[in-house]
């Protein structure tokens, strides 16, 4: 097969070339004897499950870690990188999973940091500064204030300013970007494939991760599956199909879980009602106006829309994150006031927030402790703690849900990361929810623990659970809701039950709200000039 | 082969981790075999009983910090609490409180004055909790600020000078604090007294839902919030805990002493926080002992005791003070980077397990 498809297609110029990489990290084994193509000016594709080794792969490329033996060359030249400067200075560049911004600091300076440019070698030359990163963002589509602190930022938009940093290098010769849409929405998506396309025609060699399948088929030329830190296969991307890559990277085909549908909704109890939602903006206008929804019990309402358009907050004024929003909500039909986490946790309300490390795990505390941690009291008698009753609820919950652990006394990060999302899974689940808030809670982990989690879903609904699930990728939302509420710019732009969705409908409904602002913004003088 | 390599590598590492955590206990061994070579009646009954005396008033300090440290706090004020605390009680018993409004002047039994002191300790602690969780200053900040406070009042309470002898009078009824600076069947109440907190803060620090919240807190403030854990209350909890403790230190150095000096306590807070941090407590939160702090009181406490007694300066203490500090805290990250690698190769381990039972399909 792989022999086969490097006949199809004639090979262009390889950029650079690594030779049988080993890599050792005590106990383990994290790349054996890979050999690895970047064809210059393509889009090199790596793929492969968490832990299969791309990242340390890209790592080595990128000079953060160096091999435990194995070569690598740039034409003829064999090269070996101590230090990110020295990769940096045979042109290459990397995007990290995780970003490795400056919250603190302003948009310009994240996009110059290293690399400043001065005035008589000695002061920052900060209007020239601005003024690059004006026309870098206009570039990418992304025109931000370049004195806009970073941290204040939604996660796409910093994705960008990571992207432009990367860019602002002098010749550069390869892009690694380690799943750089995994926080994108489709939009944006859209936007950096353009990007990508242009820097192909620059002559720019691009190593591209994803987990999503089908960004792979769209974008990628050359496509490279690592196993178990393995090279699997190679093969030009137009010579294969998405079920080859799949069967590849785990060895079975596998699709995300679909609840059989036979339920009337309009018997099902309403659990929660939310009417008129607003939640004002710092400096003007709404994060959230006006939006209305109601859940019945033992459904899954999924939320979709682009990064920013008010789904997170949702939750957030559901949970009692934020006491500055107006509007009503209705649980059991009985309204009630919202203050603080503490007391939606002993209504019933659990939620899974978004970013699994910042705000999920307690990373200094074991795999048994953060499951337990948002349900302690019902273990404690008094202010002691029944440590049996406590064990023997997180066996019972690490269990249910299948969280993959030796231990139970083990530190949190030495489970993967599709582990650790069950963990705080189990988490919410332990405190015994009548609703489950899910935020993006497939977020950066590989196809198994996703189709896992979605199953964990699927029966904890079948059991009468009510759920709500913010996702941003089409394929999944469409699979597990029941029905689906799309948020756009703070507003509610469409509400699709299962029978009636197509992706057409989904994507344009989250576009609606910025048409509708726009208008509303250019009607208004109209109307009062009228 | 391979294999066998790699399982004496294992022994290996946890031998060493071992050593590691059980480093501190290790060193205060050593410095206890060192002195008692150096000075020869060093290990004599009478020395030890003058070092627990010693160790009683930072070993409480230490222990409301390490509640402090591990939410990922600092409390810089229980120096300062210490010499007000002590005038307080002083001035208590020798002047007494007059209101002058009624021409009255209230003399209270000594339970009362410990009561009122240690209230007045909370309240500085309250003060901390509420300027740190409501107002969000650094805790570094407010406890700087409210360490000023403190001392400033310590002496206006007296205009600076010192209440000597204050043992009370018989008839005013106020005798007995002197009882907080005395021996019980030949073991110093201060000791005594270390002992039951360190018991009781040991217990509901790793028994209670209260002790895990603190944990929480330090380890991931937001996710501990997420969690539901009222973030602010257990925060100003913790630091009224600290300034109460600072509190009860401040009546036994008056009792010990038999006088209430207005800077009596200063720079106690650094001792505190070296002796949690000897003891292993993190100070980016959400890690350390009970047990680790009281020896690394100890640890200070030998090497300040031991060195006086072989006649080392006392300005040599001080450099050797700081260089101990710091190799501790060297070793410290030294060991987080091994259970880091040690997590990291679990992780891997379990991975190439999975890998087994479900072999890839070719």
């Amino acid at each position: 097969m792989t022999d086969a498809a490097a006949m199809q297609t004639p090979k262009p110029e390889v950029c650079l070339h690594a030779e049988k990489i080993n890599k050792i990290y005590p106990g383990t084994k994290a790349l054996d004897e890979v050999s690895f193509d970047v064809f210059k000016g393509k889009v090199n594709v790596l793929i492969g499950e968490n832990g299969a080794g791309k990242s340390t792969l890209m790592k080595i490329i990128a000079g953060i870690e160096q091999p435990s033996s194995g070569h690598m060359y740039m034409g003829t030249e064999e090269v070996s990188f101590a230090n990110v400067t020295e990769a940096r200075q045979h042109g290459i560049g990397i995007i990290h999973q995780e970003l490795s911004l400056f919250p603190n600091l302003n948009v310009y300076q994240n996009i110059f940091m290293g690399k400043e440019h001065t005035l008589h070698k000695v002061g920052l030359n900060n209007a020239e500064h601005i003024e690059l990163a004006n026309k870098i963002m206009a570039k990418l589509e992304h025109p931000i204030d370049p004195l806009t602190i970073v941290g204040d930022l939604r996660v796409g938009q910093q994705q960008m300013i990571e992207i432009a940093r990367n860019l602002m290098q002098d010749d550069l010769k390869i892009l690694i970007m380690d799943e750089p849409t995994s926080s994108l929405s489709e939009q944006e998506v859209q936007v950096l494939f353009k990007i990508m396309r242009e820097l192909k025609k620059e002559g720019i060699s691009i190593i591209y991760i994803s987990h999503r399948l089908e960004e792979i088929m769209q974008i990628g030329d050359y496509l490279t599956v690592l196993r178990d830190g393995k090279l699997v296969a190679t093969a030009a991307v137009a010579d294969v199909d998405i079920s080859w890559v799949v069967k590849k990277m785990v060895g079975t085909g596998k699709s995300y879980p679909k609840r059989a549908q036979t339920i009337d909704w309009s018997k099902r109890e309403t659990v929660l009602q939310v009417k008129n939602m607003t939640l004002p903006k710092k400096g003007g206008g709404y994060l959230l106006k006006d939006v209305s929804f109601e859940l019945k019990q033992g459904e899954i309402l999924g939320f979709y829309g682009l990064l920013g358009a008010g789904r997170t907050e949702m939750f957030e004024c559901i949970m009692g994150l934020r006491p500055e929003h107006t509007g009503q909500i209705l649980l059991h039909g009985e309204p009630i006031e919202v203050h603080n986490v503490t007391e939606q946790i002993a209504r019933g309300f659990a939620m899974v927030p978004e970013d699994r490390q910042l705000e999920g795990l307690v990373q200094t505390m074991d795999i048994g402790k953060n499951i337990s941690l948002s349900s302690l009291k019902n273990y404690a008698k008094k202010l002691f703690l029944n440590s049996k009753a406590e064990d023997a609820a997180v066996a019972e919950e690490i269990d249910a849900i299948h969280i993959k652990v030796a231990d139970k006394r083990l530190p949190i990060l030495s489970l993967s990361g599709g582990n650790q999302q069950k963990v705080v899974i189990g988490k919410g689940l332990l405190t015994h929810p009548k609703i489950l808030l899910l935020d993006e809670p497939s977020r950066g982990i590989d196809i198994g623990a996703k189709t896992e989690i979605f199953e964990i879903i699927n029966r904890y609904a079948d059991e009468g659970l009510s759920l709500m699930v913010i996702s941003s990728e089409l394929e999944e939302i469409m699979a597990i809701a029941d029905r689906i509420i799309v948020f756009s710019n703070g507003l509610k732009t469409a509400e699709i039950l299962r029978e009636d969705l197509t992706e057409d409908k989904l994507v344009l409904a989250s576009y609606k709200g910025h048409t509708v602002a726009k208008q509303a913004q250019t009607g208004s003088p109209a109307v009062t000039g009228a | 082969m391979e294999e066998l390599q790699l399982r004496k590598k294992e022994k290996n590492t946890s031998l060493a981790m071992t050593l590691l955590k059980g480093r501190t206990l290790i060193v205060l061994a050593i410095l206890l075999v060192f002195f008692s070579f150096a000075t020869p009646n060093f290990l004599s009954a009478n020395t030890m009983l003058l070092l627990a005396k010693h160790v009683a008033l930072y070993g409480i300090l230490a222990i409301g910090m390490t509640y402090v440290i591990i939410t990922g706090g600092i409390d810089l004020s229980v120096g300062a609490v210490v010499g007000l605390a002590g005038m307080v009680a002083g001035g208590m018993i020798q002047k007494g409180i007059t209101i002058t409004m009624m021409g009255v002047t209230l003399y209270f039994d000594i339970p009362m004055v410990v009561l009122l002191t240690l209230i007045m300790g909370a309240v500085v602690g309250l003060l901390n909790g509420v300027i740190i969780t409501k107002f969000g200053v650094a805790p570094f900040i407010a406890t700087l600020g409210t360490m000023y406070i403190a001392r400033g009042f310590a002496m206006l309470h007296s205009q600076g000078a010192t209440y000597s002898d204050i043992v009370g009078k018989e008839a005013l009824g106020n005798v007995g604090i002197t009882f907080f600076g005395s021996r019980v069947l030949g073991i110093p109440v201060g000791a005594i007294i270390l002992i039951i907190i360190a018991i009781v803060a040991g217990i509901l620090l790793k028994k209670t839902t209260f002790g895990w919240h603190i944990f929480a807190i330090g380890g991931n403030e937001k996710a501990a919030k997420l969690s539901g854990i009222k973030v602010d209350k257990v925060k100003i909890l913790v630091y009224i805990f600290s300034a109460v403790c600072a509190a009860i230190v401040g009546i036994i150095t008056a009792a010990q002493l038999e006088a209430s000096h207005p800077a009596s306590g200063e720079t106690w807070e650094m001792n505190a926080i070296a002796a949690a941090v000897l003891g292993g407590t993190s100070m980016m939160g959400g890690i350390g002992t009970i047990s680790g702090t009281i020896v690394g009181a100890f640890v200070i406490g030998v090497i300040s005791d031991g060195m006086v007694m072989c006649g080392v300066s006392e300005f040599w203490q001080m450099v050797i003070k700081g260089v101990v500090i710091i190799l501790a805290v060297i070793v410290d990250q030294f060991q987080r980077n091994m259970e880091a690698k040690m997590a990291l190769q679990a992780r891997n381990e379990a991975k190439t397990e999975a890998g087994k039972e479900n072999p890839p399909a070719a």
